[in-house]
């Protein structure tokens, strides 16, 4: 029997925290740990099977247009270009296979073909050598350089905005840009493919199986049942993977023609050009206030961009229409239709952009208003959700300010410009953390052996945000087991389709699944004991009902088998759903360089129910160091003439290494969220992101009174500001 | 050509394209996928190995530049059931999530410990002759070679200073 459960009402029984084996929340070393820091733990390219061939992509070198000849490789087994190869990736959760057809080119760099030889080296160099003729086509791929579309479905207004903006005591109205932004998981996109018969099981580096294989079964022209996909290990995500892309595709169809299995991974500089990039974007942001600091306008104007018929665009004012009480509202979002490379979802798309470039409007406004930045946030929180009158699931905001502020120290910060430490200007910044929040349908099924051991298993997958301990950790709550007694198999489309990793939904969406699986097991359990399921405890192997104890190996024969289904329901509109939290930055700024050090990092996050302490300070750690790039040091440029993207390897892109990271802090607030399920926990991978270069930004204006708005803050545009100052 | 690396106390003859790189060979050709590809160009670490001791990105070392060197990767450090104490440590301190970076991370660690130990300075270092603190100034300027997208940074420099203190504990002791 499976437990199924759609979220249609709040729940507040907080069963979890009655539970007695005291596992879940704990901060417990990952369960697939010693595999990790042993390099025993095989990621996508890391299956030998024999006979294995290397397949190697060939890329495009025009903007757009038609492949006439691709030329042939001596040395190679095959040059492949079948028209069942992909363009660009799929978007995540997208149930059908991305744009096809490899001899009609849309971006430079789209993978065109594939090369595949015994060995690596002679794939690459045939690959290098291909002489390839195009038709070449004129194309717009610059943003300003056409008239964007207006989604009318995207567009909100509430009262008069411009008549706010007239009349305000105090406003603020700039224009910020963000550049493209690359993924950058560690791990380059591989595959490797392996038919047997019409059966074929692609190894990949992805990150939603179950939606991943109707896109690969539509993409190869096959049935799903004739498709495995296997990620046991994902070398990291942050939506790059969300969607099947041209190497899985290609690795497919060359292992059907060589009747031999093949792999191919992309180079990095691959993986910049054909993941998906976060959008760059232009926008304008609007604030009117009265003298006290309360908003009476709020305006947020976007430009974003992505390949023509491309239904994503950067959600850039996803949290824009809750975060603050205002009457006169307005959202504008336009997409340049040009030819980059295809944009989606890179971790927390549009608050990650959205809400930093809105965080630092935030603070030029508390200066306009000479009003503490943090107060000015307090003043404007709303009550229920601004213009619809839906009450919050939970809103922490308020405490996430106040508690930062004591934490960090705030009412030391100075006045703009005032504190220095030799050659260095030091300052303070914060900004408000927001993200949405959601959950996904996912199943899972957990067996109870009578050895008093659980397996659980769900083809969810562990891109490196703790999915195997908090599994673990969850069944071993619900069960009364030790989390060694659990083994917790993921990344398998054999096992139950879950949500998959993304949107920050996959621990509480999973979770839920496996925790309605668990019920199914205890109510088992409970009949066999002679008791209600509520009254039932487990504890180390043990069952108790009153006052009858006995072990699991007495009332198992065999063994249980639960399954769990979650569905979201009626509380994905009832209520707004969000996560939120507080930033903190203290940075020095070198008055004769520009450098920006970071000397301290706070941030403070309410995600309703933490499920290990330990795992959870590791996701908020890396969405503040994401935020040190956005304000710092990453960008993709973009070539003007073409459209290429420039900055294509870790040279070029610079996500922040250790160096540029100093210790960071990380508190949880106290939250049970009573409308996301029984778990009453909600996402997290992408709060911690989502505002974190705002408090960078907005501490480099306190240190030397500069604005930057044209992110990232490099160094150039630090000593432009300080010069025009001087 | 014909080649003979000694990997992890191990002879192994190999008989190899020219072009391959000591990365392509240990992933490719003797099935040690634990030393990671994350960009083949010496820009993240995720390849690093100890030759002779001392850390290299496999990535830029050609297989046959490597013959009569000792060579150690992630698999030679310990198992999973018998971690080095720095493996112990980066467990303990969650110093990885995705694991990919990892074995670079803890083989760049390894060998950046034993460079601290014979007095090597860096650009973070008090002066040039040392002794060197483990601060995190200190191990993360000699880290940076090392990139975690992840960003475990804080509890990488973490476990890399429980560990270096617990080692010179034992020097100390010994």
């Amino acid at each position: 029997m499976t437990r199924h459960l759609r979220v249609d009402g709040p729940n507040h029984d907080d069963r979890l925290d009655h539970m007695a084996q005291g596992v879940l929340g704990q901060p417990l070393n990952r369960l697939e740990g010693p595999l990790k820091v042993s390099g025993r733990a095989a990621y996508a390219a890391e299956a030998r099977p024999a006979n294995l061939a290397y397949g190697v992509l060939v890329q495009a070198s025009v903007p757009a247009g038609k492949v006439l000849d691709i030329g042939d490789a001596p040395g190679a087994l095959a040059v492949i270009q079948d028209k069942r190869m992909v363009r660009y990736a799929a978007q995540g959760q997208a149930q059908k296979a991305p744009k096809s057809g490899p001899d009609q080119v849309e971006y430079m760099g789209q993978a065109i073909a594939l090369v595949v030889a015994d060995t690596f080296e002679a794939a690459t160099h045939a690959a290098q050598n291909l002489m390839v003729r195009y038709a070449a086509e004129d194309v717009p791929v610059n943003p300003d350089a056409v008239t964007p579309e207006l989604p009318p479905q995207k567009q909100a207004s509430a009262g008069d905005l411009d008549r706010a903006m007239a009349t305000a005591a105090v406003s603020v109205d700039a224009v910020w840009h963000t550049p493209s932004h690359g993924a950058a998981a560690m791990e380059p996109h591989a595959a490797i493919a392996q038919w047997d018969g019409d059966r074929v099981t692609i190894r990949a580096g992805l990150q939603m199986l179950s939606s991943n294989r109707a896109q690969m079964a539509d993409a190869l022209g096959i049935r799903a049942s004739k498709l495995r996909l296997l990620a046991p290990y994902v070398g990291g995500g942050f939506g790059s993977k969300l969607g099947i892309n041209a190497e899985a595709v290609a690795a497919a169809i060359a292992a059907k023609e060589l009747n031999r299995p093949v792999q191919v991974s992309m180079t990095r500089q691959q993986v910049f050009d054909l993941a998906h990039r976060r959008s760059e974007t232009r926008q304008r942001v609007r604030l009117a206030c009265d003298p006290d600091g309360r908003l009476t306008g709020i305006g947020h104007d976007v430009l974003v961009s992505n390949l023509p018929g491309s239904e994503f665009s950067e959600p850039v004012t996803q949290a824009t229409p809750f975060t603050y009480e205002a009457a006169h509202r307005q959202i504008v979002h336009a997409v340049a239709r040009i030819h980059r490379g295809c944009a989606g979802s890179v971790r927390a798309p549009g608050e990650a952009v959205g809400v930093t470039v809105f965080e630092c409007a935030m603070d030029e406004l508390a200066e306009a208003a000479d009003i503490d930045p943090v107060e000015l946030r307090l003043r404007n929180i709303p009550e229920d959700e601004p213009v619809t009158g839906r009450p919050f699931s939970s809103h922490k905001l308020a405490e996430a300010l106040r508690d930062g502020a004591q934490r960090f120290g705030w009412s030391d910060r100075r006045p703009n410009g005032q504190r220095a430490e030799g050659e260095w200007l030091i300052g303070m910044g914060m900004a408000t953390a927001v993200r949405v929040n959601m959950l996904v349908e996912s199943r899972a099924k957990v067996t109870l052996l009578q050895n008093g051991q659980a397996i659980v298993e769900t083809d969810m997958t562990d891109i490196g945000t703790g999915t195997y301990t908090i599994l673990g950790q969850l069944a071993g709550e619900m069960l009364g087991l030790p989390v060694d007694r659990v083994e917790v198999k993921l990344g398998d489309t054999d096992f139950p389709p879950s949500s998959g990793s993304g949107g920050s939904f996959g621990a509480a969406s999973s979770g839920n699944s496996v925790y309605l699986a668990c019920e199914d097991i205890r109510r088992q359990i409970a009949k066999a004991m002679g008791c209600d399921e509520p009254d039932l405890t487990l504890q180390n192997g043990m069952a108790r009902a009153g006052n009858i104890a006995r072990s699991l190996s007495e009332l198992i024969d065999g063994s249980l088998t639960g399954e769990g289904h979650l569905e979201p329901g009626k509380t994905e509109k009832s209520v707004r759903q969000a996560t939120w939290g507080s930033h903190w930055a203290e940075v020095a700024v070198n008055r004769w360089t520009g450098e920006v050090r970071v000397r301290r990092m706070m941030g403070v996050f309410a995600c309703g129910r933490v499920l290990n302490e330990k795992t959870a300070r590791s996701q908020c750690l890396g969405g503040m160091t994401f935020g040190i790039g956005i304000a710092l040091t990453e960008a993709m440029e973009h070539d003007s003439r073409d459209g290429h993207a420039v900055s294509r390897d870790l040279a070029e892109y610079h996500i922040p290494c250790h160096a540029d990271v100093p210790g960071l802090e990380v508190h949880f607030l106290s939250e049970r969220d009573a409308y996301v399920g029984p778990l009453q926990a909600k996402g997290l991978g992408e709060l911690g992101i989502c505002g974190a270069g705002a408090a960078v930004l907005n501490a480099i204006h306190n240190a030397c009174g500069i604005r930057v708005r044209d992110l990232p803050a490099t160094p150039d545009k630090i000593i432009a500001g300080l010069e025009a100052r001087a | 050509m014909k080649i003979t690396l000694n990997l992890n106390g191990t002879s192994h003859h190999l008989d190899v394209d020219p072009r391959t790189t000591l990365l392509d060979v240990l992933r490719h050709h003797l099935g040690l996928t634990g030393t990671k590809k994350g960009c083949d160009h010496g820009q993240c670490g995720a390849c690093t190995v100890l030759m002779d001791g001392r850390r290299v990105n496999s990535c830029l070392t050609l297989a046959c530049m490597a013959e009569d060197a000792d060579i150690t990767t992630i698999e030679g450090i310990g198992t999973p059931g018998n971690l080095s104490p720095l493996q112990q440590q980066f467990l303990d301190h969650d110093g990885f999530q995705c694991g990919y970076c990892t074995p670079g991370q803890i083989c760049s660690a390894t060998a950046m410990l034993e460079e601290i130990a014979a007095g090597w300075p860096s650009h973070a270092s008090d002066s040039l002759d040392g002794p060197f603190d483990l601060t995190h100034a200190e191990i993360a300027e000699r880290m940076s070679g090392n990139l975690c997208r992840c960003a475990a940074y804080p509890n990488i420099v973490a476990a890399i200073r429980q560990a270096g203190r617990d080692g010179s504990r034992q020097e100390d002791a010994a």
